[in-house]
């Protein structure tokens, strides 16, 4: 039943071959017996199997959705409602969400059932999901190496077969870098595409909800279900759903693939340059043709990244306070006190970092030199895109310079850490969507990761290309030992 | 030496919207706390602004009042402190593109009229409040205020004297109250004020360090704060000190200034736009709509009052004041022929007075424009006197009766037949023979006796203008 994909899964629930009730205790054992990845900050067992029954009672009525019965798992960052949201942090360990995030609500309308909550880099700022105060999660590739983040519980739960598809976060490279990472499909939609609200901000410019499944149709179709507009999100567009899953099977002949030569230089696993080679074969071969594109300003990117959400961040944190929710400390001695000690106990050191260097740039005497000359980098980039997408229909290169890493390998060393973006933050900066795909396997046996970026809200294109390409190869349909 | 004294004010209006800046909460004053702290009142994790369109109307609508440049592009900034009762973190407010420009407000004081610049004017949202009583020596949080819209105007540094300041202040205070954008209820800290204060000596061009004087509620308190602040820094000037830049607090208990932080102390807010609300573009067509709205205000209202209703200029200025006492006063000119100056005499009389003992608003007198437009029609096609009147009026006041209903039952109708009056005139003459000797001896002061003889016979009804002829025509 784990290998199946969403409309083989619809097919067989509307099939009645077995139900969702049987469908959801499936991946609720799956995720009972793989405890040791720790995927799960939460498992919601309970409401899942009364969403199922529910479902259930939809299918039986001849009413079903395409997407009824089928379960899924949420990054701890959406709230939902009566349970447990945490964000990866133990300022917010207490906090039971009174309202539901409306990406939540719109896939829970569609009737999917969701089976818990995944673990996640502290309020999404890592790339390894080491900074969790509930723990490391471990990639089901191999356990001795990280999943990739922020949103490492959800890749980790979708690798390992523990639930169909999850969805994400991603305010640099957060889904597609774990997806990268851990063998997956993952979509991060066009900014304002899925509505923000009720998932907690980490840079409220650049974070943006999306999916991480293991085909780009089953991206294709809880992405759509996720979109749209919202009038609780200021920043949400208000534009008509596209149907993503209509467009997957046009033919790429004529199709214009932009290769930035930024994103094939030095510093790039020669294994996985090899792989992207690869793939470019194989869109040739379905009639695609190549163009080198130049993204000049591409390599300040991570430094222009490492202000802007660290300065957004460092205000959007500033609500975790102790005072009407979430972790407060039990001794302090007065006002200052009470924020102080809350926060120190309440925060991990990548969050205290970045709450730093985000009141650093923004405070006076340094907001010009800093967060304005930010902001006006962040427009070449993306002048730089414009530009290139002049001469092609979609960006093509590596989602990451190197496969996943060991656990603790990169403790020590945040910049490095923070180099894991390099290929995906422009995007954020930019407001485009972008996907990674499955791509091959390096030498150690680890996934590679293919990253294509659309042009503004063409996600559809991007979503073609990685079907057609997911016709011609299976490397999306690998599992991992010990899952299969 | 001579001293010049420059003042800079800032007001915070809260704008009379229904619901929150930023979500759907309710702004009502009063109810028990936290009934109106929605989700995004409370600050959870992941809840959104979304900008109240009416709080935007309400804002165009001041700029246009006072005739400024209106920013069709302004944009939200966050300001980040932390407070207890400051929810977020930071206060949503505006701080490069406010939404109102450059404007100017005319005042009158003793020394005669001034145009007062004002610098901008800004939406933001306001905090919650921290209790500090009946919490065993803890501290309650009530958010039903915290997102509630407020306008915050600044003026230039261009008041010389606590009586500008004052007048200004009260300026705007009507002016806000015209516009229908605030109740302006100073006690519920609807309008409330900062005052920026220094001294210079008189003919220096550069301005001397100012204090900030915060907590100065009244128009009263303002007028206090400022007389005791100007003394304070000339003395430390006189002394041979240095004014320091700070923040002051007044207390009107001990009717004195003191330190509330240094500049050193100030907080570095870290002003940044709000990523989660986009630049506020208001299009031709809604600054048209607001303008559509506008009332005639204030000074253009006293200027047709004295052409339209032949009021001297100080009546119209005392009755355009106040939005609804001129409203009221020009329902009643439009619905009674009494003649405009009896109906300004008698609202700065009787009604006056009566609404100042009950400790009520125009709006709420129990004798509305109508019935105050018939009291006042009697009079003048003689029905009653004067006199007569003000007994009516305060029957009128405590029952819901008509004016001529009253008249009726309490047979207060005014005796305008001379035949009738010829008789009680008769037998007034009659009954008082030595004084119409007196009389034609010569003493014209007795005609008065007969007048108020024929009066009180009539029980006051007799209409004085024809006693005062038949009198004339019997003796002369």
């Amino acid at each position: 039943m784990h290998k199946k994909t969403l409309r083989e899964h619809h097919q067989s629930l509307k099939a009645k071959d077995y139900s969702s009730v049987e469908l959801t205790t499936y991946f609720l054992d799956r995720i009972k017996n793989s405890e040791d990845l720790n995927a799960f900050i939460t498992v919601t067992e309970d409401r899942a199997l009364m969403q199922a029954d529910q479902a259930d009672r939809t299918i039986g009525s001849g009413k079903m959705d395409l997407l009824t019965g089928i379960p899924l798992a949420h990054k701890d960052l959406f709230c939902t409602k009566d349970v447990l949201t945490t964000c990866g942090s133990r300022i917010l360990d207490n906090f039971i969400s009174p309202y539901d995030a409306t990406a939540v609500n719109k896939l829970d309308a569609k009737g999917m059932v969701t089976l818990g909550k995944t673990n996640m880099d502290e309020f999404a700022m890592g790339s390894s999901n080491e900074t969790s105060h509930f723990g490391i999660v471990r990639n089901p590739w191999d356990k001795g190496r990280v999943p990739g983040g922020s949103s490492g519980g959800s890749a980790a739960a979708v690798a390992a077969r523990l639930a169909p598809v999850a969805s994400a976060t991603d305010t640099g490279g957060s889904i597609r870098q774990p997806a990268a990472f851990c063998g997956l499909t993952g979509i991060k939609p066009s900014y304002g595409r899925v509505s923000r609200y009720g998932m907690i901000a980490f840079a409220s410019s650049l974070d943006q909800g999306g999916v991480l499944g293991t085909t780009a149709e089953d991206c294709a179709l809880v992405l759509e279900a996720m979109t749209g507009f919202d009038e609780n999100d200021s920043t949400s567009l208000n534009l008509e759903v596209p149907d993503y899953g209509a467009s997957l099977r046009k033919p790429l002949t004529g199709r214009k693939i932009g290769l930035p030569k930024e994103f094939f230089g030095e510093g790039i696993d020669g294994d996985i340059s090899a792989s992207i080679e690869e793939a470019i074969r194989v869109y040739e071969r379905l009639g695609a043709t190549t163009v080198e594109v130049d993204l000049p300003n591409s390599e300040v990117g991570i430094p222009c990244y490492y202000v802007l959400a660290p300065a957004e961040a460092s205000s959007n944190l500033s609500r975790f306070d102790g005072v009407r929710y979430g972790h407060r400390a039990a001794l302090y001695e007065d006002l200052n006190d009470m924020y102080e000690t809350s926060r120190a106990e309440g925060f991990g050191a990548e969050v205290k970092r970045r709450i730093m260097i985000g009141a650093y740039v923004l405070s006076s005497g340094y907001y010009d030199a800093y967060y304005i000359k930010a902001q006006k980098l962040r427009r070449m980039i993306s002048n730089d895109f414009s530009a290139a997408f002049e001469k092609c229909d979609f960006i093509l290169g590596p989602t990451t310079p190197a496969t996943a890493f060991g656990i603790g390998e990169k403790d020590d060393d945040p910049v490095s850490m923070y180099l894991n973006d390099i290929f995906t933050n422009s995007a954020n900066l930019a407001g485009l969507p972008a996907m990674s795909l499955p791509s091959g396997f390096d030498s150690n046996g680890l996934p590679v990761g293919l990253h294509l970026i659309g042009k503004y809200l063409d996600e559809s294109t991007i979503l073609n290309a990685a079907h057609l390409y997911q016709q011609q190869t299976d490397w999306h349909q690998r599992i991992p030992g010990g899952y299969e | 030496m001579q001293w010049e004294i420059v003042i800079g004010l800032e007001v915070h209006v809260q704008l009379q919207t229904k619901s929150k800046i930023f979500s759907g909460a309710s702004t009502s004053y009063g109810a028990s706390p936290n009934t109106q702290a929605c989700d995004v009142s409370i600050a959870l994790p992941g809840v959104l602004p979304v900008m109240n369109r009416e709080a935007a109307f309400l804002a165009v609508k001041f700029g246009l009042g006072i005739d400024a440049e209106i920013n069709q592009r302004s944009i939200f900034a966050r300001k980040n402190y932390f407070y207890p009762d400051l929810p977020k973190g930071y206060q949503i407010s505006q701080f490069e593109l406010p939404v109102v420009g450059k404007g100017k407000l005319e005042i009158k004081t003793s020394k005669g009229c001034k145009t007062i610049g004002i610098t901008r004017a800004h939406l933001e949202e306001d905090a919650g409040k921290s209790l500090h009583e009946d919490f065993h020596g803890m501290t309650g949080i009530d958010l039903n205020r915290a997102g509630t819209p407020l306008l915050e105007i600044v003026s230039e540094p261009d008041m010389r004297s606590a009586e500008e300041a004052v007048a200004y202040l009260k300026q705007l205070h009507m002016l806000v109250r015209y516009l229908g954008i605030s109740d302006g209820n100073m006690q519920e800290g609807s309008f409330r004020c900062d005052a920026n204060v220094s001294v210079r000596p008189a003919g220096q061009k550069e301005l001397g360090t100012r204090a900030e004087l915060k907590n100065i509620n009244s128009f009263r308190f303002v007028e206090r704060a400022i007389g005791i602040e100007v003394e304070r820094q000339i003395e430390v000037i006189e002394d041979g000190g240095d004014v320091v830049q700070e923040t002051r607090l007044y207390d009107s208990d001990l009717d004195e200034t003191r330190s509330m932080r240094s500049k050193e102390e100030a907080h570095d807010y870290r002003y940044f736009p709000d990523p989660d609300l986009p630049t506020m573009v208001l299009d031709d067509s809604f600054i048209e709509s607001v303008r559509a709205s506008l009332p005639e205000l204030p000074h253009l209202r006293q200027t047709r009052f004295v052409s339209e209703f032949s009021l001297n200029d100080s009546d119209a200025e005392k009755l355009v004041h106040d939005r609804d006492a001129a409203d009221y006063f020009e329902a009643v000119c439009n619905s009674s022929a009494a003649d405009t100056k009896i109906v300004a005499n008698w609202m700065n009389g009787e009604l006056n007075s009566a609404l100042n003992t009950a400790g009520l608003s125009i709006k709420d007198s129990p004798v509305n424009s109508d019935r105050f437009a018939e009291l006042l029609d009697r009079i003048t096609d003689n029905t009653i006197s004067g006199k007569i009147a003000k007994e009516v009026f305060s029957l009128l006041w405590d029952s819901n009766k008509s004016v001529d209903e009253i008249i009726e039952e309490k047979g207060l109708k005014q005796i305008t037949d001379s035949s009738a009056i010829e008789s009680i005139v008769d037998q007034v003459l009659a009954e008082n023979y030595d004084q119409v000797a007196q009389y034609k001896d010569g003493n014209q002061k007795v005609f008065g006796f007969f007048v108020g003889q024929v009066m009180k016979l009539s029980q006051g009804k007799a209409n004085p203008k024809q006693v005062n002829e038949l009198l004339r025509n019997k003796l002369d």
